[in-house]
């Protein structure tokens, strides 16, 4: 930098300085390989200057996914820890089994497929124990073995089914009460977008609890919760883009705030239609009509949210529908994708995503709770319609059974 | 509270837990089994058929490299070490040399365990007197750790092995001559005895000490069994192989053979450690049983006994029909896990 007092402090970004001195382009170049020769070093030198890691081998293996199929059970296993990782024997509720896989170790983030041989009965509990080479015993625990559903398009149909149910459906039913809030006043109109922001608030704190937990274990390998926080600001981040974007061709009007709705309950549908997915492919969710009943009333709220913004306006049918297909097509998606591939970490960071939209989704929706005349932000109305909202999203959500 | 994905709880990957695996199941569940009225719908009876139901197996039905670990269970098996005899003032006089080594050991194929060791292997030398004899054995400790050789047995305090009594713990790099006399006639052992005593033993030091009685036992295709386990996560709560002469499976991988008709002598002795109770169960036969060896007349006739920790005897048996037949911890835990082998009974001579 120039030492003269009227020289432009700030770099100059038209790639030469105004004293004529090497370009922008040469600077940072040379930066990039005083960094990158000094990282050498360091890389070379400084590690031999200090001892190596004093205790035992860190091994740390995560399940991605466990296949059962008749007289097998075929495991995916992540490393997960520091260092590599060699399975030499596994046994199968204390008993040592035959199996098939990779001889070498399993370096740091690689994953191997482990093929049991074992003769597993529908129904029963299952402990697979990984000895590894130095000993140590990693244990899966398999909480009740179901045969694998195999992906086909019998699989697809059934996850697209069910993603119908609980996504689409409900999503377009809540939509219904549209001409219903014409018919309401201002004060209506406002209690009712703060119920939606009390559902929206459950559903994002719901849906966070849960990528945490998915993510805390199984997806360890890669940052484990830190997943979640990530999905959620990058969504943050990307929808509050969007709506910027959106907000310098219109107005600021009920379509776009309904859209950008319709786009953060479709993310979130994405992430819980994934979790269905996988819950179905691991045999622990039950199929039944207590658990459609449930969802669709539960869901039907989600509608309710994305046409609350467009009681003021005309919209035609066509723009109310595809509202309803953003909204809950995603859960489609997710489920045919959970079921195929069970992966908690893509679990955890599609929950993530769904929070930080829904959180933009609520941001966009706070200041239209204001009391027009007095401008208080919490009145009592809107304190009881945010109540309601989690109220009813809590008590919808025990009907959910399996 | 049950909120709708409460039911998805524990849906996609489910951790591996770096759990302790205690034998006796105690300690393995880590998740909540099924709920009771799962509505789930499971189907019945839905078994695989041929894999995994001819019993337990190392992967690939292979076993470890006994000339990598520098002993092979099939030589410990019938390995007997008189000592050097000499006679002093009339009286035979048994020397034997016994060095304590750390030794990596591969307990089960890939699987390798930090050992320690009575002369490199896993049980020790199988020291075998007469009643009567004068015994000296040299004990160096060749550990990074300190070690004893305790002796059951009738002998001094100063000789028992033990820390704080006579010369007590030989630390590395010293070294001490146990001398006593061999009595009573019987199976014995000998283990170290220094604390912590349960990992000094479960490391591998122990091993077997015959004392024949005056004028001997008839003749017999005789044999060693020292059952003993591995845990190799050193949890202290249970063991992850189990084994008789060190080696899991090493008799079914490898059979013993012998000959139909012929008497077979099994000098049998259980130093498991973790586990409270140990057991022995021959197929297709019967055996004579011998508590501790202490009696020439057998207290039992059987095919399944059981010994706790240090107890011990003599099983003898003549296989009446060609064949194999399978031996095994009547505990299918500890058979499932190692402890199991197949004698290979034929006309022909074993040797």
């Amino acid at each position: 930098m120039s030492a003269e007092p009227d020289h432009e402090p700030m770099p100059d970004t038209t790639g030469s300085s105004a004293r004529g001195g090497a370009p922008l382009w040469l600077l940072a170049s040379a930066v990039v390989v005083v960094v990158a020769a000094v990282l050498g070093l360091l890389a070379v030198l400084g590690g031999a200057s200090l001892p190596g890691r004093v205790g035992p081998p860190i091994e740390e293996l995560t399940a991605e996914r466990t296949v059962f199929t008749p007289g097998a059970i075929g495991l995916t296993v992540r490393n997960s820890g520091a260092d590599a990782v060699t399975v030499a024997q596994v046994f199968v509720n204390d008993t040592y089994v035959d199996f098939s896989g990779p001889a070498e170790p399993i370096e740091r983030l690689g994953t191997a497929r482990l093929d049991l041989s074992y003769p597993w009965v529908d129904g029963q509990p299952y402990t697979i124990s990984l000895l590894t080479s130095t000993g140590l015993v990693i244990e899966h625990v398999v909480p009740a073995a179901v045969e694998t559903p195999q992906a086909g398009a019998g699989l697809y149909g059934l996850m697209a089914l069910l993603g119908i149910y609980v996504g689409v459906l409900p999503v377009l039913l809540g939509m219904l009460v549209l001409p219903v809030l014409r018919r309401a006043g201002g004060t209506v109109v406002r209690v009712l977008l703060a119920v939606t922001v009390g559902l929206l608030a459950f559903l994002a704190v719901d849906a966070f609890v849960e990528g945490l937990d998915l993510a805390a274990v199984g997806g360890t390998a890669f940052g484990g919760p830190l997943l979640v926080v990530l999905g959620a600001g990058l969504a943050f981040l990307a929808l509050t883009a969007v709506d910027r974007l959106l907000a310098t061709r219109r107005q600021r009007d009920g379509t776009r705030l309904a859209l950008m709705i319709a786009i953060g309950i479709g993310l979130h549908n994405l992430g819980e239609g994934l979790a269905i997915g996988s819950a179905y492919a691991v045999g622990e969710l039950a199929l039944g009509t207590a658990l459609v009943v449930g969802f669709a009333l539960h869901n039907t709220t989600e509608g309710l949210a994305i046409v609350t913004p467009l009681t003021g306006q005309r919209v035609s049918i066509g723009v109310l529908a595809g509202l309803g297909l953003l909204a809950g097509a995603p859960a489609i998606l997710g489920a045919m994708v959970g079921a195929s591939v069970d992966n908690a970490a893509l679990t955890a960071v599609l929950l993530g995503l769904g929070v930080g939209a829904i959180v933009q989704v609520i941001v966009q929706i706070a200041p239209s709770l204001r009391d027009p005349t007095s401008r208080r932000a919490l009145d009592p109305p809107v304190a009881a319609g945010l109540a309601a909202g989690a109220l009813v999203m809590f008590l919808t959500g025990l009907l959910v059974v399996s | 509270m049950t909120t709708r994905r409460a039911f998805l709880a524990g849906s996609g990957s489910v951790a591996l837990a770096t759990l302790p695996v205690g034998a006796d199941g105690a300690t393995h569940t880590t998740t909540a089994p099924p709920a009771d009225g799962n509505d789930s719908g499971h189907s019945e009876g839905h078994a695989g058929h041929g894999a995994g139901t001819n019993g337990p197996s190392f992967r690939g039905g292979r076993g470890v490299d006994h000339a990598a670990n520098g002993f092979d269970p099939q030589v410990v098996l019938r390995d007997f070490d008189h000592g050097t005899v000499s006679v002093e003032a009339g009286r035979t006089v048994r020397t034997w040399e016994v060095h304590a080594q750390d030794h990596e050991i591969e307990v089960a194929p890939g699987v390798r365990f930090p050992a320690w060791t009575f002369n490199g292997r896993v049980p020790g030398p199988t020291l075998r007197a007469t009643a009567g004899d004068l015994l000296r054995i040299r004990f160096v400790n060749g550990s990074e750790h300190p070690h004893t050789m305790h002796f059951h047995g009738i002998h001094p305090a100063d000789m028992d092995g033990v820390p704080m009594v006579g010369r007590g713990i030989i630390s590395p790099g010293e070294e001490f001559t146990y001398q006593f006399d061999a009595e009573p006639f019987g199976v014995h052992l000998y283990h170290c005895h220094v604390g912590p005593l349960a990992e000094h033993i479960s490391r591998g030091m122990y091993g077997t000490f015959i004392v024949d009685p005056p004028g001997g036992r008839p003749p017999a295709d005789e044999m060693i069994m020292v059952q003993n386990g591995w845990n190799t996560t050193f949890d202290g709560a249970g063991n992850q192989l189990y084994a008789v002469n060190g080696i899991p499976f090493a008799y079914m991988y490898d059979p013993i053979r012998v000959r139909r008709g012929e008497l077979v002598r099994i000098y049998l002795v259980n130093i498991l450690e973790y586990d409270p109770i140990n057991s022995f169960h021959l197929h297709g036969n019967f055996f004579e049983y011998y508590p501790t060896g202490t009696r020439l007349e057998p207290t039992e006739f059987t095919d399944t006994i059981a010994q706790v920790q240090g107890q011990r005897g003599i099983c003898e048996m003549r296989f009446a029909h060609p064949g194999r037949y399978m031996f095994h911890a009547h505990k299918t835990e500890f058979a499932d896990l190692g402890w199991m082998g197949f004698f290979d009974v034929s006309d022909e001579d074993p040797a």
